[in-house]
Order: structure tokens, then C-alpha cells, then sequence
């Protein structure tokens, strides 16, 4: 074909009705331009984050089940290790799934620009934010079995309902993933995240039943701990590997899916209203 | 100028509709309603496009017109809208008033259509900087859906037109301003687009690596790509383009082929003249009085329209389109 024909061809109107077909939304091509980025992305930096994935819990573990299992060997009628080595899965959730959703997408958002070049191809905002919260969920689901592999160092029984923690961790990865998202989409400076992490996350974190059951908490805190997900996420991993307890478990599990479908449309609705003015 | 706009199927889009942008689908089981486009052989029509930020007026009422095949230039100084225009042809910004429809398209409800079958060259370098050239390639590869089978060869494709193909394995962050540009530009062609959005394309660099992207620019041109380009450096325009938009406020001020707004607008020749400050205003207000236009150049004024007049001494010079730009711009600063 000479460079004429081509010109022609260009420059004539393909608008047959086929070609006009709407396009529809939460396209899989569209979620898979998105994952592919961030997989791509992910090969070139998967041995810091592998390394903070692996030694964060690795001494969570060591100074809690030293420090504090010296003191107590049995608590909420599991031997400290036990208790520890399943609930630290809430720190990994925690550091892999929001804070990587929070810090990422800030930068990608304000300093790289990297939304602008997404959302300039055929990506709407709600398809960039499943994404990227699916791909937050798969890295949850993997580095949350990394702290229970140590915990199996240190003395924790393996089980078959360890198959189960990946999907549990993806799932409650999935709600803090899109967690992180919405609140890099209210932060006007990367500095507003403080508020954030200590008002909100860091007490989250405490109270999830990780290091200390909350039985042993005033009864307030007892209630509010019942509304956050990190601990139907940490009472889900323990039930999964010593053995589930039939509706508790269903409503554990309800909530973290009710929190991934709540965070996602305000993920979603709030990135919207930041990216497109 | 802007050709009327014709009768269509579908009206204004409310705003309610045009907050749906990332929900656009809608009910994908409604059958798709033909539009008749706003003016055939465009690639892009704009119609009193109404754009506001707060009690600023960004863009305001711009008509404007892209035929299929052309090269045109959006001209302006820096808050004149070009960059808010630019983003609402993609549907990153979503206009508050008026009609914008991209290769029949129209926006923003069907946006995503349209930006599949465009590449856009963002002002802001937005490449993965921690990437290699080629990993570059390849995920806009997946973004713009190139099939699996063509990837390889597009990513060729794209790695020769931006003279890449020795750099492909280098990272982003070890390439030079011009490579890093002429990666842009190969990222928005990896899908074949129609049409190509370049917002101020060499901005920031230096005129020898300019000066290749023009070449870039022309040859994708005389391909058949249609064009918009965003610029404020007048020679840019004044060589790529066959048409340009001049805007001064988030309006059109001007439109048509370079030389024609210059004769229009500039007369065919200017009178320079140099001297000290109470000098020019001399100056300026003799020409006033007989009715020539004059721009301030600095040390200089230009004195234009002067038909020849044997009354000036300076030095003559044949127009060009920056005398255009100031007279329908202004001189100030703002």
C-alpha cells in the first residue's frame, strides 16, 4: 500500500454502526490495561516490598510472642503463638492493602501523573479504580500468608484451613485496598495522611483482636471493635486454621464483603470527583 | 469560521449527563441511537463550549473545528483555556455549556469510544519513569487494547517512528528531555489513533530536539493523522499547522490558515523602530492617529498596516504571525 492509500484510508470515516457499538462499563479490557500497568510495575520493585511484607510481621511476631508470650501462654484459649501468629495476618492486610492503596495512589495521582495518561486511553475512573483495588487485593491475599509462614517458624500448627487465609486477606485486602484509594482521594497534601493513620488506622490496628483479644477491652471499645473490618478479617484467619464456628463465621465474612462493595462505590464516587473536573 | 450547527438527534447534554463520565455505558442493552454528526468530515467539532472553575470562566463559548485530516493549532497565552480545552477532549474535564464531538463521537457519554480511537501527548511527562522504554510500550499497548497479536510488531512500530529502537531497554528515568518527548509521542501512536491530541509538544526543550519533533510531527501529518496542537511558541504553529485557533480568554479570537490571518490581521509588512522609551510612545501615538496598529517588541515598536508610508523610519520586515498573536491577544502580562 502506497503512503497515499494509507492516507486515504485514515482519513476516511469508518462509522458503520458496528464499530459505533457502545462500549459498556467495567470492561475487562479496560481492568486488564489497568492490572497489566501495575503488574509490570510491580516486576520492578517486588523485592522491597517482599522484604517490608516478610520482616514487618516477622517482628511484630518475635517481640510480641517473646516479649508478651513470656508473660502469658494461653489468651482467649489459644497458646500466644497461636493467638499472635494468625492475627498478625490484620498488620500485613493493614500495610499491603491500604497503605499501599493510599501512598500509590497519591503519587500516581499528584506527582506521576500517571491517571492523566490512564484516563486519556479508553479507561473510565471506575474501571482505574477496580483496577487497581483487585490488583491491591492479590498482593494482600499473597503477602498475608507470609507472617502465618513465620508464625509456622515459630512453633504454629499448620492446617488445611490455611488454604483458606489468601482469599480471606484478598477479601478484607480488597476493602482496605479500596480504603486506601478513597482516602488518597479526600488528601489534598500527602502530609494529610497523619490524620488519617493515627486518627483512624493506627487504633484500628490496635483493636482488631491481633495482640490481645477484645474481651479484655471496656465494653465501648468491645462495640466499636465489632465495626472494624481488620477484625472480622483477623477472627475470620483464626476460625479458618483452628476451625470455623458455623454463623459467626457467615456474619464475619458478610461484613468484609459489605465493606469491600461500601468502599468501592466511594472510592470510586470520590476519585471521579477528583479526576474529572 | 465555524459552520452553523446542524439539526441532530440529540440534544445538549445535561449536566446530570455529563457528571456520568466513569459510569458512561449506561444500560448497554438500549439500543444505540445513530446520531448525525455535528459536521461530517470534522474530527473534532467544538460548539459554544462553556467551561467554569468556581467564579472563573476557563473556556468560554469556543467553537472550533478539526477537519479530518488537517493539522491545526490551538493558539493562546498561558490562561487563555488551551489546556482546559485539550483535557475536555478527553473528558477529563467536562464542560458545563455547549457540544463537543470527537470523530463522531459525542462527549462525554460516549468519550471512551473516542479516546480508543485517539492518542493524546500530554503536556506533563506522565511516563512510568522506573520502567524501561519497552515496558512503557507494552502496558500502553494493553491500555489502548491492541490485540495480542499485533503488540509485538505496534511496540516495533512505535520503538523506529521515535528513533527508540537502541533505548528500548533503557529506563525513563536515563533518557534525555527529547527522548523522554518522542516516547510520549510513540506511547499515543502504539493503537494507530485517527487523531492525535499534542499539548504543547516541545515545550521546554531545546530547538535542536524541537526541531526533530516537528519533522516528527509533519510526517505523521502527511500520513493522513489528524491533529490538534496546543502551543504558544507561534513558529511551532506557523510551520505545522494549516489552520490555527487563536485564543484570548477562553474564546476564538481568530481562525484560518497562518498567512491568511497575518495578511488579515498584520498587513504584509512591519516597520520596527528602535529608540528610547519616550520615542516609542512617539511613535505608537503618531501611528494611532493615522489608524496603524503597533506592538510593543520589547525594544521596539512594530508599526503595522503602514501601507509603506515614507513617514516611518525603521526597520522593515515582512509579518508574521506573532505580530497576529499580540494584536488579538493583547500585549499585557497578566
Amino acid at each position: 500500500m502506497t503512503t497515499g492509500e494509507a492516507a486515504q484510508q485514515r482519513v476516511a470515516r469508518p462509522t458503520t454502526a458496528a464499530s459505533r457499538r457502545r462500549l459498556g462499563r467495567l470492561e475487562i479490557a479496560a481492568l486488564r490495561g489497568v492490572i497489566v500497568r501495575e503488574v509490570v510495575n510491580f516486576s520492578s520493585f517486588w523485592r522491597s516490598s517482599t522484604f517490608s511484607s516478610t520482616v514487618d510481621p516477622t517482628i511484630y511476631l518475635i517481640a510480641f510472642g517473646f516479649g508478651f508470650g513470656s508473660l502469658v501462654s494461653t489468651v482467649a484459649g489459644y497458646s500466644y503463638i497461636d493467638f499472635v501468629g494468625t492475627g498478625i495476618v490484620a498488620t500485613t492486610v493493614l500495610f499491603s492493602g491500604a497503605f499501599t492503596a493510599m501512598y500509590g495512589t497519591f503519587v500516581k495521582y499528584k506527582f506521576q501523573h500517571t491517571y492523566d495518561a490512564i484516563l486519556a486511553a479508553p479507561v473510565d475512573t471506575e474501571e482505574l479504580v477496580t483496577g487497581e483495588g483487585l490488583w491491591v487485593a492479590v498482593r494482600t491475599g499473597v503477602y498475608g500468608c507470609v507472617p502465618m509462614l513465620v508464625a509456622i517458624v515459630f512453633g504454629l500448627e499448620p492446617s488445611p484451613g490455611m488454604l483458606l487465609v489468601p482469599f480471606i486477606a484478598g477479601l478484607a485486602g480488597l476493602g482496605w485496598g479500596f480504603t486506601g484509594i478513597f482516602i488518597a482521594s479526600k488528601a489534598k497534601a500527602i502530609e494529610s495522611f497523619s490524620y488519617w493513620q493515627s486518627g483512624l488506622l493506627t487504633p484500628m490496628f490496635l483493636v482488631a483482636g491481633t495482640f490481645f483479644p477484645l474481651s479484655g477491652l471496656p465494653r465501648w471499645a468491645q462495640v466499636l471493635g465489632n465495626f472494624n473490618p481488620l477484625f472480622h478479617c483477623v477472627e475470620l484467619v483464626r476460625h479458618a486454621v483452628f476451625g470455623f464456628r458455623g454463623w459467626v463465621d457467615l456474619w464475619h465474612l458478610a461484613f468484609l464483603v459489605a465493606f469491600a462493595l461500601i468502599m468501592w462505590r466511594l472510592a470510586v464516587r470520590h476519585m471521579e470527583r477528583r479526576l474529572i473536573l | 469560521m465555524p459552520q452553523p450547527l446542524r439539526e441532530h438527534a440529540i440534544g445538549v447534554p445535561s449536566r446530570g449527563a455529563a457528571n456520568s463520565r466513569g459510569r458512561s455505558g449506561g444500560d448497554r442493552h438500549e439500543p444505540y441511537i445513530e446520531r448525525v454528526p455535528l459536521i461530517e468530515d470534522n474530527a473534532i467539532t467544538l460548539r459554544g463550549v462553556v467551561k467554569r472553575f468556581g467564579s472563573l470562566t476557563a473556556v468560554d463559548g469556543l467553537d472550533l473545528d478539526v477537519p479530518l485530516g488537517r493539522c491545526i493549532g490551538l493558539l493562546g497565552p498561558n490562561g487563555a483555556g488551551k489546556s482546559t480545552t485539550m483535557k475536555a477532549l478527553t473528558a477529563q474535564v467536562i464542560a458545563d455549556e455547549g457540544e463537543i464531538e470527537i470523530l463522531g463521537y459525542r462527549l462525554p457519554d460516549d468519550s471512551k469510544q473516542a479516546r480508543a480511537q485517539m492518542g493524546v501527548v500530554p503536556q506533563l511527562d506522565n511516563l512510568d519513569v522506573s520502567l524501561t522504554v519497552e515496558q512503557n510500550l507494552l502496558v500502553f499497548a494493553h491500555l489502548y487494547r491492541v490485540s495480542a497479536a499485533d503488540r509485538k510488531p505496534a511496540i516495533e512500530r512505535a520503538l523506529k517512528l521515535a528513533n527508540l529502537v537502541d533505548r528500548r531497554a533503557s529506563k525513563v528515568d536515563q533518557l534525555s528531555g527529547g527522548m523522554r518527548r518522542r516516547l510520549l509521542i510513540a506511547r499515543a501512536l502504539l493503537h494507530e489513533p485517527r487523531l492525535l491530541l499534542l499539548d504543547e509538544p516541545t515545550v521546554g526543550l531545546d530547538p535542536q530536539v524541537r526541531q526533530e519533533l516537528w519533522a516528527l510531527i509533519d510526517r505523521l501529518r502527511s500520513e493522513g493523522v489528524s491533529i490538534l496542537m496546543s502551543t504558544h511558541y507561534i513558529e511551532e504553529a506557523e510551520r505545522l499547522c494549516d489552520q490555527v485557533t487563536i485564543m484570548s480568554h477562553g474564546k476564538a479570537v481568530a481562525v484560518g490558515a497562518p498567512d491568511a490571518l497575518i495578511r488579515e490581521h498584520a498587513g504584509e509588512e512591519a516597520v520596527e523602530v528602535y529608540g528610547s522609551p519616550p520615542r516609542l510612545s512617539e511613535v505608537e501615538h503618531v501611528a494611532r492617529d493615522r489608524g496603524w496598529r503597533t506592538r510593543r517588541t520589547g525594544t521596539s515598536v512594530s508599526v503595522l498596516h503602514s501601507n509603506r508610508s515614507s513617514e516611518l523610519e525603521g526597520d522593515r520586515r515582512v509579518t508574521n504571525l506573532e505580530d497576529v498573536f499580540v494584536l488579538l491577544t493583547g500585549e499585557e502580562i497578566e
